[in-house]
């Protein structure tokens, strides 16, 4: 599945570095970096990131 | 998956509240493999929407009432009653009373009604002053700040702080009112103290220690007679659980209005009766099992999700919600986040701080324990206390 993040709204919440950690990532500057094409093993775990996203800011492109 | 009814009741969730606790349960119900009937209901005309932008990005144009509305409703698979107030509730019937005297009847029942904005007895008795809880409050706020030069906010919490960030950057005049020595006082003195100069920095007329004597549509008086002249009040001193209908319900209602929960938001009344959100009083971990109430975005979200799941689930299955509270607020370019019980503490210590302001505190207990932290534009070290106190409370 392809995940995509809105930039212009994601405020760096961090709730999907938690959701889901092997896929997203804050760095040192506090900017969300993540991978686009991810594994259908962790579907569940980038679904919880996508509920939790304050900014309402992940899609899941399937 | 066995359903939710037992001989008399039906096999159907019902959950009072359709914001984001509501919407989260009837989605985790779902999830769960619950197959049996799911009833959301609620008050207002729209369907479930995310509010924290309410007292920002609406406020400051740059999003739309639309743009609150929370996708996947098309999959939501439940019965979606708006306009739709609960009146009362009989454990015994297993049903909810609904305005214009019709009544359903539930297998399980989700309360998730959520808080709304408390009212001063000065403002109610003048007839005047805002308060912001749902879109229609912040619809009539933009609109009457677009003809105003002054605002007056009563209440520096985290409503009141955010609303007059958003009201200076519409070039509107604010003055922010606190009978506290301090703004955001969950966040402790030097916190608060940054807090209150990054207001004052941006023309933010801050009163502190400020007792209201009179408020009217010219403005607001205070007790030591300094008047504050503005073409609008918001009132935004804190919120109170919407549980009246529950009133001798025999459903066990906190002091403050919460509906008391053991660790699986099962009321400790019925356990066919669960609580999501602003209104659950539950024993936390990080509180040292003391039940707390918290009005959070994330908490609403996390509740929502194992409420509606645990409904689905014989009592002695239910899982209960240790996760550290989360929340965070937005103020110009500063980003405050918290995680644990930093009002609990007994000192909130700056661990790390650059000249950028950016910062990180921990939250101590009288002996030292970590109980919390809270980050100034920190997010990344902020997640990793959030993670060490989702370890240490699991």
């Amino acid at each position: 599945m392809k995940v995509h993040v809105d930039m212009n709204l994601c405020q760096s919440h961090g709730e999907c570095v938690l959701a889901a950690p092997d896929v997203f990532e804050l760095g040192d500057d506090d900017v969300l970096t993540w991978q686009e094409d991810v594994d259908e093993s962790k579907r569940a775990e980038v679904e919880e990131a996508v509920d939790v996203c304050p900014m309402m800011a992940i899609r899941i492109e399937d | 998956m066995p359903g939710v009814g037992s001989g008399d009741h039906p096999d159907r969730i019902v959950i009072a509240g359709a914001g984001l606790a509501g919407l989260r349960a009837a989605q985790a119900a779902r999830a769960a493999g619950y197959e049996g009937e799911v009833v959301l209901i609620g008050d207002e005309p729209h369907p479930p929407y995310t509010r924290p932008p309410l007292s920002k990005e609406l406020l400051k144009g740059e999003q739309t009432a639309e743009q609150t509305a929370f996708p996947g409703l098309d999959k939501l698979d439940a019965e979606l009653r708006l306009n739709t107030t609960i009146t009362g509730v009989d454990p015994g019937a297993h049903t909810v009373a609904l305005d214009g005297g019709t009544s359903l009847e539930y297998g399980r029942l989700v309360i998730a009604t959520g808080v709304r904005a408390r009212m001063l007895p000065a403002a109610i008795d003048a007839g005047a002053g805002h308060t912001l809880r749902d879109l229609a409050d912040a619809a009539r706020l933009s609109d009457a700040l677009a003809g105003a030069g002054r605002l007056a906010i009563i209440g520096a919490g985290f409503i009141g702080c955010e609303v007059a960030a958003s009201a200076r950057h519409r070039g509107i005049e604010v003055a922010l009112i606190d009978l506290a020595p301090q703004p955001l006082l969950p966040l402790g003195p030097e916190l608060g103290a940054r807090c209150a100069q990054l207001h004052r920095d941006r023309g933010v007329d801050l009163h502190l220690s400020a007792a209201i004597e009179r408020i009217d549509d010219h403005g607001v008086r205070l007790a030591d007679g300094t008047e504050i002249p503005a073409d609008l009040v918001l009132i935004a001193v804190g919120a109170q659980p919407n549980t009246e209908f529950l009133a001798g319900s025999g459903i066990e209602l906190a002091p403050d209005g919460g509906v008391v929960c053991d660790a699986t938001l099962t009321s400790v009344s019925d356990p066919d009766v669960l609580a999501a959100g602003d209104i659950a009083s539950w024993p936390h971990p990080g509180a040292g099992g003391e039940r707390v109430r918290v009005e959070h975005w994330t908490t609403a979200a996390e509740h929502g999700r194992l409420a509606g799941a645990n409904a689905t689930k014989d009592p002695a299955e239910r899982v209960p919600h240790v996760a550290p509270p989360y929340f965070w607020s937005d103020q110009y370019e500063l980003k405050i986040q918290s995680v644990g019980f930093p009002a609990r503490a007994a000192r909130i210590e700056i661990v790390e701080e650059d000249d950028s302001g950016r910062l990180l505190a921990e939250a101590l207990s009288e002996d030292g324990e970590l109980v919390g932290a809270v980050a100034f534009n920190n997010a990344r070290r902020l997640a990793e206390y959030r993670r060490r106190l989702a370890v240490e409370y699991a």
